[in-house]
């Protein structure tokens, strides 16, 4: 048995069996990234010796008869979420050596499951990019061809997941940074519900926007980290106190008589002709299974790009004015107090800085109204026009990204074009939506494509259901990476 | 509008407390510039009458009990400082003496 090749809930199931331990599964994702990482580079850090030890833990308390819903599973971790002891750096040199005193509230929830952390994933730094390239340390490299980027913010994580590094993984979700890259790399990747999950212990980017979402190599792979890590908490002060479902057993593979939605304003141009066909070939099955499929318009969907890159660079200058080189980080010394910040936050990497500058542009006097005040009020209509498309359909259909994966530096130098990767997720994001990324075929050159399915406020049930039945139907879902062979 | 000029930018720079060089200082001009040019196309929208949202999910006045929770012990606190002494962090003189 090829250890590596089990999907998470495979694993699960073999670890219940006695089939395998803990420890088996660890050494042999280690001895996997060994091989593999030094040309996918999608750790930062890893944990191998913790890891191990968590293993052993785990077999330990499975011989006694304990079980818990991640006992024993080997996970990743995007480095924009805090591990007590283990580096957390935010893909920034300005953090370099920050050691958290404290563990993330998913990071501990994935603990009290039961999980095995095996390192830290590369990130764009801050979380702001849509291929891993804006980050301080390495650039990570697609597995389905190292030539290409897997996308971003969270593309360590997702790269992972897609070459059997981990079982699972955690990433952050502030404009599609969980959905595009696991489109890019052919896995599935969870946006969940502003609120759902507390972001205590991450790395504020755009705090109403910011979000923590599971990757999986398939929907159920995805929904059992989702299931660990959702629920309230009080150190998140907009932490939605409701009853967390039982999602694992909403995958029911019954989607008949769900209302669909095709948003033509999706369907545009710009959008490479290979990711729509395979996309409304999906919205087709999805109709076989027995969905109902309606055409809908969300007619401010071409704002939403303006009113993200006004909102979110506005919301990052002021969360990253915490790093001033005072009280954790580096310092650079400079003439006064002023000087030492300034030279200190020189660190900061070329995207980082131009979006803190253009966030405190748009909120400068003189500015404030007519960019920052603007565009909250633009939020509400694409808010609005959510809400008036999911009164007429459950599950919203979409492409995930309007191309697949671009080559490493194609548009690194030009941030407009990097920012309209995002044009399909970013509603969700500013609407209160939650959104899902799943597999849906690959391009002529070999690529992943990703469908996206959109549900109202705290629907991801209807919507991992409505990802799971496809996938279950398409026929995916037993090979890891979602897709007929693994990179 | 028009363009950002270079004194636009280095005000900017100073509110945001970055130090940055003199091709930093062209490079963001010129991308600045074409950004919000982008972001000009929110005039085309009505939005008399539309209240903003702040917040996706608005939440307000959430209250909990007033009670001590554990705290980090000091030298965690101060582990990941620049620079510290007497258990504070260490700054320069921000006042004349």
């Amino acid at each position: 048995m090829d250890l590596t090749n089990l999907t998470l809930t495979e694993l699960r199931t073999a670890l219940q069996n006695g089939e395998t331990t803990s420890t088996a599964v660890t050494e042999a994702m280690l001895n996997r990234i060994i091989e593999k990482d030094n040309d996918i580079q999608s750790y930062l850090t890893l944990t191998d010796e913790l890891a191990l030890a968590q293993a052993q833990a785990a077999d330990e308390r499975r011989a006694r008869g304990e079980d818990t819903p991640l006992l024993g599973i080997p996970l990743a971790v995007k480095d924009m979420i805090c591990t007590k002891g283990v580096e957390t750096t935010a893909g920034s040199k300005i953090l370099e050596g920050f050691v958290p005193p404290y563990d993330a509230f998913v990071v501990r929830k994935l603990r009290e499951a039961g999980a095995v952390i095996l390192g830290k994933t590369n990130t764009d730094e801050f979380a702001m990019g849509s291929s891993t390239e804006n980050s301080a340390y390495v650039t990570t490299r697609n597995p389905w061809d190292l030539s290409r980027v897997p996308g971003g913010s969270s593309g360590g994580s997702a790269a992972a997941v897609a070459a059997s590094m981990a079982y699972g993984a955690l990433g952050t979700d502030t404009g599609g940074s969980v959905r595009q890259p696991a489109a890019f790399c052919g896995v599935v990747g969870l946006r969940p519900t502003y609120g759902r999950i507390s972001r205590w212990g991450v790395v504020a980017f755009a705090s109403t926007l910011d979000q923590v979402g599971p990757f999986g190599r398939t929907v159920a792979d995805c929904t059992a980290v989702f299931q660990a890590i959702a629920g309230y908490d009080p150190h998140d002060s907009v932490s939605l106190d409701v009853p967390v479902p039982d999602y694992e057993a909403a995958l029911t593979g019954d989607i008949r008589g769900l209302r669909v939605g095709v948003p033509r304003e999706y369907f545009v141009k710009g959008i490479d002709a290979e990711v729509e066909t395979a996309v409304r070939a999906a919205i087709d099955q999805l109709a076989e299974l027995g969905a109902e499929i309606v055409e809908i318009s969300l007619p401010h969907t071409e704002y939403a790009l303006p009113v993200y890159y006004l909102i979110a660079p506005a919301e990052a200058s002021a969360n990253l004015a915490r790093y001033d080189g005072i009280r954790f980080g580096p310092r650079v010394p400079g003439v006064d107090m002023i000087d030492t910040v300034k030279k200190t936050r020189a660190l900061f990497g070329p995207e980082v800085k131009r979006r803190i500058m253009l966030g405190t542009y748009a909120l400068s006097a003189g500015y404030y109204d007519e960019y920052y005040g603007r565009a909250l009020r633009a939020r509400t209509l694409i808010k609005q026009d959510f809400l008036n498309a999911f009164e007429q359909v459950d599950v919203i259909a979409a492409p995930t990204t309007p191309t697949t994966a671009f080559k490493i530096g194609e548009i690194a130098n030009d941030p407009l074009q990097m920012y309209l990767q995002d044009i399909f997720t970013l509603s969700v994001n500013l609407s209160a939506s939650c959104g899902v990324s799943v597999p849906c075929g690959l391009d002529s050159q070999g690529l992943p494509i990703g469908l996206q399915l959109i549900g109202n406020s705290l629907q991801e049930a209807t919507i991992l259901n409505a990802a799971y039945t496809y996938e279950q139907a398409a026929g995916w879902q037993n090979t890891p990476g979602g897709m007929k062979t693994r990179p | 509008m028009s363009d950002l000029s270079r004194s636009d930018v280095e005000k900017i720079a100073h509110l945001a407390r970055l130090e940055l060089t003199e091709a930093e200082k062209a490079l963001y001009q010129r991308q600045l510039s074409a950004i919000l040019h982008y972001a000009e196309r929110l005039n085309e929208l009505d939005l008399e009458g539309v209240p903003p949202t702040a917040h996706a999910i608005s939440q307000q006045n959430v209250m909990r009990e007033d009670v001590v929770e554990s705290l980090l012990p000091m030298e965690d606190v101060l582990f990941n400082a620049p620079q510290t002494a007497q258990n504070q962090f260490v700054v320069q003189a921000i006042l004349d003496e």
